[in-house]
């Protein structure tokens, strides 16, 4: 067992820090406050190879691995919790499940665009009715000649507006229930799909949370991705790998959190002293750091784990759990050891407090969490 | 077209401390960066491969940890890497560094050879012009700018109180100030790359130099002593006109014999 990152990723860590550092903080404020999408840092992004860490060079990718690919998730949101989630989301739930589920041909159009950055990727799962129950899916697609008419909408889609390629998921045989569902790959423009109403958010209000519409959406049988009545086991693969992302975003957010912290707590003074003096800064500080080194640990497990082909979904839910949960707890203080100032618009931790309530939200509640972990342990 | 950029591993920090009793730096626990004037040449060389596309080697003399920053260089999108280490070449000065590069150099072909204007732990600015004059090549230390022409490149020196913009005939040497260009990252799949390459390792004996002419045998420097500055006292503010300001400043200097 090792615990030690090897070179390589010590050098992408050297990298993710100085990227965040000048191309990504300096922006965060202004995104948050205007609800602006990052697309300038995206195309950075893409120029470094980072809209495609895990994927093989030749389908447009850097050739790197998983944990490659969430270390720079972490850095990243320890900066800008709503960069994080553009990355991850891209990666994770498009980019990842072409790779993992397409043919040669899906991969070649739509793999390597997104890998490369030159497209953005989204996930469309999430319905009014169909949320933590994702079986109760109403978007209908029916087969006709060479295509599927698609018919529905879709909820709460990351990215969705700014994305060029989205995977979406909808009934071909509601009376199989789950084993009636099936994955599709829809591009922006395609006659009758649409981009509804954008959700204005408690936080990561950079990134583009919006409806999409499907109205007799003609889409190519070539656009079915993976087995036609695969779509609810291809789901529920992408987002164990998309809990792992989202766990580091959850990570980078708690990082930054203390990071600012002690910072902060070095400068003001009180009583005569810096706040950094008195026990209670000390001790808390040390909860907040030993909490997320353990979610540290817990997110390069799923993340290692995926590398080496190694069952992850109990691992990738426990990471995200406790790594959610962590970034909750530990902005939370953070706002608290700045006191007044820690509630105002003015110190980062406002943001990422308001940032890391959504890791405990999307893509698998807490509780769905739970669910998984203890249906793992009593079987 | 090659280039050859001269890189040195350096501690990042400017504020580096010396040990007081052995008069030399102390590197424990500093993290080594690649010394920021060598990299704005790496920039440059790197621009240069973009446009016209120029074969880009990166070269180092130090320590076997030096590969760390080759690698960099090599994920930043250089070529090839050649680490010139030798435990004889440990102790050299100025003098030593640049004849062992020069000897380095003449392996390669080049037409146009990057340095850094110096380096953020010695700050001599003296192994690029040396290795120029070893090598028997024009040089232009101090460049800000540069532009390549048939045959030739132009570049602008900076000093403090002007500039010269020089046309040389390749080859050539350019010393690179940090201000040159704002140097690109590493990429992602640059890294993964960079460790599947080979940096290759030069010794004494790769290079054919007289074992008297390299490291502490070949230095004629002698340090007789290092001290960190001390701290001066506080300065005194005057709140004045400006003629009243320049009478102050010109007595004082008087004051102290300086004009």
């Amino acid at each position: 067992m090792d615990f030690q990152l090897n070179q390589e990723h010590r050098l992408l860590a050297q990298l993710y820090r100085d990227f965040t550092e000048a191309e990504v903080a300096p922006r965060a404020k202004e995104i948050d406050e205007t609800e602006r999408f990052p697309e300038e840092t995206v195309r950075s992004m893409a120029r470094y190879g980072m809209m495609g860490i895990p994927f093989p060079k030749e389908y447009g990718g850097a050739g790197g691995d998983n944990l490659a690919y969430i270390m720079a998730v972490e850095a990243i949101s320890k900066a800008c919790g709503t960069t994080g989630v553009v990355l991850s989301a891209h990666t994770s739930l498009c980019a990842a499940p072409i790779y993992e589920n397409g043919t040669e041909e899906q991969k070649r159009k739509y793999l390597v665009p997104l890998a490369r950055g030159e497209k953005l990727g989204a996930f469309g799962l999430t319905e009014p009715n169909a949320g933590t129950d994702a079986a109760g899916q109403q978007t209908t697609a029916v087969l006709d000649g060479d295509a599927y008419i698609l018919n529905g909408s879709k909820i709460f889609i990351t990215n969705a507006g700014p994305a060029d390629i989205y995977i979406v998921m909808a009934m071909t045989d509601k009376s199989k229930g789950t084993k009636g569902i099936s994955a599709f790959i829809l591009e922006k423009g395609m006659p009758g799909f649409s981009i509804g109403k954008k959700e204005e958010k408690m936080g990561i209000r950079g990134s583009s949370t919006c409806e999409l519409i499907f109205e007799n959406v003609r889409v190519p049988k070539d656009n079915l991705l993976g087995k036609e009545g695969g779509g609810f086991g291809l789901a529920m693969r992408t987002l164990d790998g998309g809990r792992i992302g989202i766990a580091a975003q959850a990570l980078g957010l708690a990082q930054g959190a203390i990071d600012a912290t002690v910072a902060y707590v070095k400068e003001r003074k009180q009583f005569g002293k810096t706040i950094a003096q008195f026990q209670n800064t000390q001790f808390q500080l040390a909860d907040m750091q030993a909490k997320t080194d353990a979610a540290r640990l817990l997110v390069y497990r799923a993340a290692v784990s995926k590398d080496r082909k190694l069952p992850y979904t109990v691992e990738a839910a426990t990471a995200k759990l406790f790594a959610s949960e962590t970034a909750m707890e530990v902005t939370t203080k953070a706002v608290q050891l700045h006191g007044g100032y820690g509630y105002t618009r003015e110190y980062a931790v406002e943001r990422m407090m308001r940032d890391a309530k959504i890791t405990e939200i999307y893509e698998g509640t807490s509780e769905v969490q739970r669910m998984v972990i203890s249906a793992a342990m009593l079987k | 077209m090659n280039i050859v950029v001269c890189m040195k591993q350096v501690p990042d920090t400017t504020e580096v401390r010396i040990d007081p009793v052995t008069g030399t730096l102390i590197r424990e626990g500093i993290p080594s960066i690649i010394n920021p004037d060598d990299k704005a040449g790496l920039e440059a060389a790197l621009a240069l491969k973009d446009s016209s596309g120029a074969h880009v080697t990166v070269l180092s003399m130090g320590p076997p940890q030096a590969e760390l920053a080759l690698r960099e260089a090599l994920a930043m999108g250089a070529d090839e890497a050649i680490l010139v280490s030798d435990r004889a070449f440990g102790g050299a000065d100025t003098w030593a560094t640049s004849s062992t590069i020069a000897a380095a150099l003449r392996k390669l072909e080049w037409d146009l050879v990057l340095c850094g204007r110096q380096a953020i732990d010695g700050d001599t600015a003296q192994v690029g012009p040396q290795i120029a004059e070893h090598l028997g090549l024009p040089q232009a230390s101090y460049v800000s700018e540069l532009a390549l022409e048939p045959g030739a490149v132009v570049v602008k020196r900076v000093f403090e109180d002007g500039y010269q913009r020089i046309r040389l005939r390749l080859p050539c040497l350019l010393t690179c100030l940090k201000e040159m260009n704002k140097p690109r990252y590493m990429s992602v799949g640059g890294v993964f790359d960079a460790f599947r390459a080979e940096v290759k390792v030069w010794s004494l004996g790769d290079l054919g130099l007289a074992p008297a002419s390299i490291g502490l045998k070949g230095s004629p420097t002698r340090v007789k002593q290092s001290f960190s500055k001390g701290a001066k006292s506080a300065g005194k503010v005057y709140t004045v006109e400006p003629r009243e300001g320049a009478q102050l400043i010109v007595e004082r200097l008087k004051e102290r014999f300086i004009i």
